[in-house]
């Protein structure tokens, strides 16, 4: 059962540039299991979008099924949602993006709906460069069938009932890089101040831009032994850097010293200011930024933040040279030829 | 033998090689007949293959617009030694077999009662040309040029298609006229021409048209308002995307940008393809794709979906020959079954049935109103034969109104609301009101989802929601019927015990089949189903005979199931008449099986029947 959260809410609650409140980014309550990370991740969103002055209805949130796929109930409830079916949110999420190429989508996943049933729509979003910012809620395991490991569960991770993941795991931003990616992150549900700043920059990139968010299944994956778990992963994240994200209107007050900051400045304006950068990593280089994920893994430890970015590259929409008006505001007059061409038609096939 | 002239009734088939230029000539030929006013009904028999093996061209010719597929050919013009044998053995006593006679043919390919005209092909073309390249295609032209003069078609016109064809490297024009005189030069010189069976120009055809139906369903998207086509390539259905991106780059590109009012994706496979067909619908865009059998298997679950969430979606379905991949390119209507119950749960999917390009254009360009107002998938049911080959049709054109876009709520609409209920029934159809995102900062959210939900769309496992909601898209079923193709008659009153069905392409070999019947003394009432689900007329034809014939291609009377099911009829009261072969059924498959059942077959054909099957092998 979903429950719709109370109306009522403190009348000086502070309000956005927009006038949104808070709660206005809100959805039904949570019907996840207590402590799921996926429920932090929701948070972070409803934040990110509050300070980004999102118009709510400007968003069009899509996922398939599994835990992390309900979760769009539960943020955003005055954006438009689409539950679609296991592993093909990419291909509903094109459509309607190609429908729209005026509203912010936001693709929410999980780690069966994207590494094992998805993975092929998965693959071809990222070919196409789909302007879409995509999450992947990432606990190893899935949650609704009661546990069994998913294709991103560590090889060597133990499960709660003691069994040991023999396979090699599916590594999402590796394979994004990889396939072209332009925004390539990765957080930790845990990590509010690190994940806020990059869901901004993801809904700022003008493309397809992944991150990938390790979230803890506290039911079925947070025992000892599992490379997934709230412990485990505290213990073994290491960072690319620290990230703000300043949107283009915003005066930047926050000085850095320049040997140790980098401030990438997005299409759309805004900044992106990197701080404590890890040595030898430079998130405009794809070798640099593969070469780092590579380095961790051999440390095992768990990279996380912006990996890589890429921003000159062009959408789908760009590609197919699409007109400026959206399609869904295009009327008869924009796409129906005038009849009088049936008759050149007809003549011809005589 | 026989020696009194046919004129204009007769079948000319073309045995040529794949991938030899072969196709363009034919295509001249059958045009050349439809120029001289005679009704004309050209098929393409293709292998899976693109280049070497045998591929045949039948043209049907009949003033009496008899436009099925006809067994028995009457002149076999043989361009393809591969496949030489068994086109001779498969002629009738008193048929032509035009042949390239540069090497005399060998004593066991002699039959002695069929007629022999050679023409050296291969000789004359190495006379004239010195490209192998253009021996080849010009041989194609030579041999039209040859038939000609021995059928009587009329050079004039034959010209005048070549004229046409290059314009622009007007270059082409000449050496192509000269190949066409070497052709008739030759025959008039060595033959009686022109021969038994002949042409004689008409008026028969007015202002119709020769048109296949894949581009036409193409052009009925362009039409529709279709601003998104995603698809995966599958054979037949290939040339409905490739017609669609050509009309699309001439009419919905801008001339300075180059920016264009409509997107073609190429999709990964057919499940995306469907997927992103049904994101476009959602989100308020027009969107299509277009499929055959294996495709359709694939897009079940997001069909399921889509009925489900009440999403609309358009797919065009060029049926092919199952099962698995069957056979790829020959034709079918075997996906009646799998697209009128897509996916699991209690599901069904509107069906449209176009018979003709016409109806393709029609059709498809209407799919997108249906699909809007109901708020649930429409597929058209083409087939190979109707998407692939040219047929004489009605002219096309547009009696479109303007988008009906059915109930879709906008800001000022949702500002004059108490609140918006996705799933709630406010006008008692079945039909409920939709959002687009976008709409409205405050109002008109929705979640769309496979799951159960109440009126609100608000996720819920309450048995009584569920309940509620499927009947009311039971109740929205009832309401379809009245927006879906009316089914065509053809006779004022029914008067007869007897009645035949039929739908698609099988039209053409049904009405032929009726007259037959009927100089058999057997008269039966016809009736064609243009849709899913029937209609209430459906219903009555059925009910108002004794017994009806369902004819169609596919192995197990699909429609007849569909028909015995949904009206709850008793099944003796339906019988079965089908072909399943892969070529288009014909007139004498239908009337054999039809007098069968009645127990009036002619005496002739009831011992042949008992010795071999009906079906003509091929």
């Amino acid at each position: 059962m979903s429950y719709q959260r109370p109306n009522f809410r403190h009348p000086e609650l502070p309000v956005n540039a927009l006038g949104f409140r808070k709660r206005d980014y809100e959805g039904s309550l949570s019907t996840l299991c207590a402590g799921c990370g996926h429920d932090s991740i929701g948070g972070a969103l409803i934040q990110a979008c509050f300070e980004l002055n999102i118009e709510p209805h400007r968003l069009a949130k899509l996922s398939g099924i599994g835990c992390s796929s309900k979760t769009p109930a539960y943020f955003l409830g005055n954006s438009h949602g689409f539950n679609s079916v296991h592993g093909r949110m990419p291909s509903v999420a094109t459509g309607a993006n190609l429908a729209n190429k005026d509203l912010l989508y936001l693709g929410v996943s999980g780690d069966g709906d994207t590494a094992s049933i998805g993975v092929g729509q998965f693959v071809h979003l990222i070919r196409r460069n789909l302007n879409i910012t995509y999450i992947v809620m990432n606990n190893g395991c899935y949650g609704l069938t009661k546990g069994q490991d998913s294709a991103t569960a560590d090889k060597g991770s133990k499960s709660k009932a003691g069994s040991v993941n023999a396979f090699q795991n599916i590594d999402l931003p590796g394979l994004a890089i990889e396939l072209g990616a332009g925004f390539v992150a990765r957080s930790f549900s845990g990590d509010k101040l690190q994940l806020i700043p990059l869901i901004k920059a993801a809904l700022a990139h003008p493309g397809f831009a992944l991150i990938d968010v390790i979230s803890p299944c506290v039911t079925f994956n947070n025992n000892v032994g599992s490379t997934k778990s709230y412990d485990y992963v505290r213990q073994h994240v290491d960072a690319t850097s620290t990230v703000d994200f300043i949107p283009p209107a915003n005066e930047i007050t926050t000085q850095y010293d320049s040997g140790d900051s980098v401030q990438l400045k997005m299409h759309d304006g805004s900044i992106l200011a990197l701080r404590k950068i890890q040595q030898g990593w430079d998130p405009t280089v794809k070798d640099a930024a593969v070469k780092a994920l590579h380095q961790s893994y051999a440390d095992n430890e768990i990279l996380t933040g912006l990996i890589y970015i890429n921003e000159d590259q062009q959408d789908l929409h760009r590609l197919l040279n699409t007109c400026d008006t959206p399609f869904n505001k295009l009327t008869e007059i924009d796409l129906v030829p005038d009849p009088a061409i049936l008759k050149e038609i007809n003549d011809s096939l005589r | 033998m026989q020696t009194h002239p046919v004129i204009n009734d007769f079948v000319i088939r073309f045995a040529n090689v794949n991938g030899t230029g072969s196709a363009s000539a034919n295509n001249m030929f059958a045009k050349a007949i439809f120029r001289m006013g005679i009704p004309v009904t050209p098929k393409n028999i293709f292998p899976s293959n693109i280049q070497g093996l045998p591929t045949w061209y039948e043209v049907r010719v009949s003033e009496k617009f008899y436009l099925g597929r006809r067994e028995g050919v009457d002149i076999m013009v043989c361009i393809n030694p591969q496949s030489m044998k068994a086109d001779i053995a498969s002629l009738p006593a008193g048929a032509y077999f035009i042949y390239d006679n540069t090497k005399p043919l060998h004593k066991d390919l002699i039959r002695e009662d069929i007629h022999y005209i050679g023409i050296p092909l291969t000789e004359i073309t190495v006379r004239e040309y010195s490209d192998p390249r253009q021996r080849l295609l010009f041989k194609n032209i030579i041999y039209v040029g040859a038939m000609s003069a021995l059928i009587n078609l009329e050079m004039e016109v034959l010209k005048q298609i070549i004229a046409e064809q290059f314009a622009g490297k007007e270059k082409l024009i000449a050496p192509n006229h000269h190949a066409l005189e070497l052709g008739s030069q030759y025959v008039k010189e060595h033959y009686d021409c022109p021969l038994r069976f002949r042409l004689e120009r008409r008026d028969l055809l007015k202002d119709k048209i020769l048109f296949e139906g894949n581009a036409a369903c193409a052009l009925g998207a362009i039409f529709g308002g279709a601003s998104v086509a995603a698809w995966y390539p599958i054979t037949p259905s290939t040339s409905v995307v490739d017609a669609f991106s050509d009309y699309a780059e001439q009419y919905r590109t801008d001339e300075e940008t180059g920016q264009k009012k409509y997107a073609i994706v190429q999709a990964e496979d057919e499940l995306s393809a469907i997927g992103m067909v049904i994101g476009a619908m959602w989100n308020g865009a027009r969107a299509f794709t277009a499929t055959s059998g294996p495709g359709l298997s694939l897009m079940q679950e997001f069909l399921g979906l889509a009925y489900f969430a009440e999403v609309p979606a358009v797919l065009i379905d060029v049926q092919r020959a199952g099962p698995s991949t069957g056979m790829p390119t020959r034709t079918q209507q075997s996906d009646i079954t799998l697209a009128a119950y897509a996916s699991h749960g209690d599901t069904k999917q509107v069906l449209v049935i176009p018979s003709t390009p016409r109806e393709c254009f029609d059709m498809t360009q209407n799919a997108f109103d249906l699909a809007d107002q109901l708020q649930t998938p429409v597929i058209v049911m083409s087939d190979l034969d109707l998407g692939m080959n040219d047929h004489i049709s009605d002219p096309l054109e547009c009696n479109s109104s303007g988008f009906k876009r059915g109930k879709v709520l906008t800001a000022s609409d949702l500002e004059q609301m108490e609140r918006f209920g996705r799933y709630l029934d406010a006008d008692g159809d079945g039909i409920c009101y939709r959002t687009i995102p976008g709409t409205h900062p405050t109002r008109g959210m929705y979640f769309t989802r496979g799951s159960s939900r109440d009126e609100y769309a608000i996720y819920t496992e309450d048995g009584a929601a569920y309940k509620r909601n499927m009947d009311r898209l039971a109740k929205k079923w009832e309401t379809i019927k009245s927006y879906v193709p009316r089914p065509e008659f053809y006779q004022a009153h029914l008067e007869h015990e007897y009645g035949i069905i039929f739908f698609g392409t099988t039209v053409y070999s049904a009405l032929e089949a009726k007259d037959k019947l009927a100089l058999a003394g057997i008269n039966v009432d016809a009736m064609r189903i243009r849709s899913f689900p029937f209609n209430q007329e459906v219903e009555d034809f059925i009910r108002s005979h004794h017994k009806v014939f369902v004819i169609e291609q596919n192995r197990d009377g699909q429609m007849r199931s569909l028909l015995i099911n949904e009206l709850e009829l008793p099944p003796t009261q339906l019988i079965k008449v089908i072909n399943y072969d892969g070529l288009p059924i014909t007139s004498h498959q239908i009337e054999m099986q039809i007098l069968k059942h009645l127990d009036k077959l002619p005496q002739a054909a009831s011992s042949a029947a008992k010795s071999k099957t009906l079906t003509d092998s091929f």
